[in-house]
């Protein structure tokens, strides 16, 4: 059974020069889950989706994707970079953008096909980008510049979908689009791994939570998990985090 | 001394006309002579694969890379050409030289890497550091080869300048190989490079090998520059690779349009260059060759219609203009409105030909008197407003006109207010008419609240004044 998990990290220790980022991160994920990873900056959030996909070196520790490592199993998986970290200036257009998660599949040396632009339009209407897909990247909005890349993870069909916080400086209706988004994922039996900043809305978007703090101080179903006690360990009980947790929990109770 | 005077002598009209008599001009503008074809050919070919390749190298912001990666050709053409008779080969032989700038254009390139990967020297430093040394060093085998007594080491420095006189039929083989060569990767890898300059790390998620990628890219940009030797010289074979791709980018958004475009600016600055230097022999190819392709960078910042600064002056100066306009009328309506004193005539229903103070008008925002009265000059030839001393009234279509701007803008901030989540995303002052940004059914909604502030006690002069959330409440 072990096997099918989508995604399994062992005692995973990752350093830039001497300095170690993340150590000791252990925890599964389960088929179908959409795991919400919440911890103050620094804490090596994206660190650890990089790691998960092999883009910067691992000190020590084991990460399986379904059973193997990434390089076997990464055509199962879907990313979604950090909005910033592209120049959004560059001179290709959104159908272009979210075309790029096909190359794999396209193969090496050759062009882009009707069928292949035919599905990114398909992923760009899911997205809510129908309109847009001639405008050229600078021209969009933050949201609409989030949501291209969502797209392009969407064209990638994957099982498994790292994404480095997609909430962040969104307009509500993007918000509310990646939400409806990620609940199709979960009913299609897909799981994402979502770096979230946001704890107001964690219990409503996510089932499961790893609480990272350079190391995992905890990790489990949401209402195990996303406790006052644990974020406080997490974030070294800052008051104002806090309170916006206690509203966070008081919704989340009258919500069930 | 002498060579100043040469210089200027060459340059000089007289110098030139002398020079050069009817048969030169048509035998190099017509290519009627098999060297001259030769030449503009290879630097027309030249031209065009450096303008494709620094598209991308421009793009993944990695300029300056080719300026180090030519100098660092140096040594290895001084070296080659030393070393050449103890093998056998003729020391001036142009595949031995290039071959040598081959091999130390790639220790170049992987001393950028080396210094880049091991310290913590950003890849800046890398690029100084590199150009430098190798360059001092190729002077210095270059100052040795010209020592030597067996010699004839005069030439050389053709390399580091450019002299396209010197290409023969062989030079146009390896040149034309070379050039086929770069670009056949380039057009092979196009989608992957695109991808690697845009989102490298999406691309290694994909599992792409974003490493050699890079050094692809680099490969290409050594392959080129060897090319470019002759031709433009290595130290103005950066030129080539940034101002055609630089230029391009001043016309365009699509990347396969961009490569289109430095590719031929880069291909015509070489042929000009080149015939350039063809009628005046004195004139060295490689200055010609880029000076060209300066004009073409200077019209495209100038006049590019994408970023170029005229259309970017235009396009501020429209907006302004825009603005100043809706200011105005709407300035106007509002201190109608104001006016209006009979509580039976619903406010916002301002009258035609009712005078308002320009004082007034200008004190309602913070412009200068100058560019007020300028824009109601405009109007007023434009027919929307009539004017007199210190005074100016809406004609009828004005009215319509301020109405309806006054309108739009009640509406905009109205739908700021009650909808602050999606707004942003939809907002578009600039749009004509509000109906081409919203739904019908939103506009209805909008309406219906503009219509309810109205009723409720005063006029709305600005949505700023009224208490929105009183008002909702209320509603």
């Amino acid at each position: 059974m072990t096997s099918t998990l989508p995604l399994r990290i062992e005692d995973l220790t990752v350093a830039y020069h001497r300095k170690p980022v993340i150590w000791d991160v252990a925890f599964d994920v389960k088929p179908g889950s959409l795991v919400g990873v919440v911890g103050p900056n620094g804490a090596g959030k994206s660190t650890l989706l990089k790691a998960c996909m092999d883009l910067i070196p691992v000190a020590s520790g084991r990460v399986s994707i379904f059973g193997e490592p990434y390089k076997v199993n990464r055509h199962r998986v879907g990313y979604v970079p950090q909005r910033e970290s592209v120049d959004w200036d560059f001179p290709v257009s959104a159908l272009d953008v979210v075309t790029m998660g096909l190359y794999r599949e396209i193969g090496w040396f050759r062009p882009v096909r009707k069928k292949h632009k035919q599905a990114a339009r398909d992923a760009m209407e899911q997205v809510g980008l129908a309109d847009l897909e001639g405008r050229q990247i600078s021209q969009l909005s933050g949201g609409q510049q989030q949501r291209t890349f969502l797209a392009r993870a969407l064209v990638q069909d994957a099982d498994l979908y790292f994404m480095d916080e997609p909430f962040a400086a969104v307009d509500a209706a993007t918000e509310k689009a990646i939400v409806q988004i990620l609940r199709g994922m979960k009913q299609q039996g897909k799981t994402a791994i979502v770096i979230h900043h946001d704890l107001q809305t964690v219990p409503e978007y996510f089932d499961h939570v790893v609480l990272l703090n350079m190391r995992v101080v905890a990790n489990g179903p949401t209402e195990e998990v996303f406790t006052t006690e644990n974020l406080q360990k997490t974030y070294g009980g800052r008051l104002t985090l806090l309170d916006q947790v206690t509203e966070a929990m008081r919704r989340r109770d009258k919500g069930e | 001394m002498t060579i100043i005077g040469n210089a200027l002598n060459a340059i000089t009209a007289r110098g030139l006309v002398a020079s050069i008599d009817y048969s030169e001009w048509t035998r190099v503008l017509l290519l009627e002579d098999y060297n001259t074809r030769l030449v503009v050919f290879a630097t027309t070919l030249l031209g065009l694969s450096a303008g494709v390749i620094g598209s991308f190298t421009l793009l993944r912001k990695r300029a300056l890379l080719g300026d180090a990666l030519s100098h660092a050709t140096l040594p290895g053409i001084g070296l080659a050409f030393l070393m050449a008779p103890t093998f056998g080969f003729e020391g001036k032989s142009l595949p031995v030289l290039l071959s040598g700038a081959a091999i130390s254009g790639s220790v170049g390139m992987l001393a950028i890497l080396v210094i880049r990967n091991l310290t913590k020297l950003k890849e800046d430093a890398a690029l100084g550091i590199v150009l430098s040394v190798f360059f001092g060093g190729g002077l210095v085998l270059l100052g040795l080869a010209q020592q030597m007594p067996e010699g004839h080491a005069a030439g050389l420095e053709s390399f580091i300048y450019g002299k396209t006189a010197s290409i023969v039929a062989q030079d146009a083989r390896w040149i034309f190989g070379a050039g086929t060569i770069s670009l056949a990767v380039l057009v092979l890898l196009y989608k992957e490079l695109k991808l690697l300059c845009f989102d490298d790390g999406f691309a290694s998620s994909l599992g792409y090998p974003t490493v050699w990628l890079d050094f692809v890219l680099m490969a290409v940009v050594v392959l080129v520059t060897i090319v470019g030797l002759q031709a433009v010289g290595l130290v103005l074979m950066i030129a080539l690779l940034v101002i055609p791709a630089a230029s391009a980018r001043f016309w365009t958004r699509s990347l396969y349009q961009m490569t289109m475009l430095a590719g031929s600016i880069g291909a015509i600055s070489g042929m000009l260059g080149s015939m350039i230097s063809g009628l005046a022999p004195r004139l060295p190819s490689g200055a010609m060759i880029v000076l060209t392709s300066a004009v073409f960078f200077l019209s495209s910042m100038l006049f590019g219609r994408q970023r170029g600064v005229v259309i970017q002056a235009i396009r501020r100066w429209t907006t302004r203009r825009r603005i100043d306009r809706r200011h105005v009328l709407r300035g106007i309506y509002e201190l109608l409105e104001t006016q209006t004193t009979r509580p039976e005539v619903s406010p916002v229903e301002a009258t035609a030909g009712n005078w308002v103070g320009l004082n007034a008008l200008q004190e309602s925002r913070t412009w200068s008197n100058r560019r007020m009265l300028a824009e109601v000059n405009r109007l007023r030839e434009q027919g929307l407003l009539r004017t007199r001393d210190h005074e100016a009234a809406l004609t009828a279509t004005g009215l319509l006109e301020a109405r309806r701007l006054t309108r739009e803008h009640r509406l905009w901030e109205l739908y700021l207010i009650t909808h602050a989540d999606v707004a942003a995303e939809r907002v578009d002052r600039d749009a004509e008419r509000i109906e081409d940004c919203l739904e019908p059914v939103m506009i209805e909604e909008l309406e219906s609240l503009l219509e309810k502030a109205v009723a409720v006690g005063r006029v709305p002069i600005s949505p700023h004044e009224i208490d929105m959330s009183t008002r909702l409440a209320e509603g």
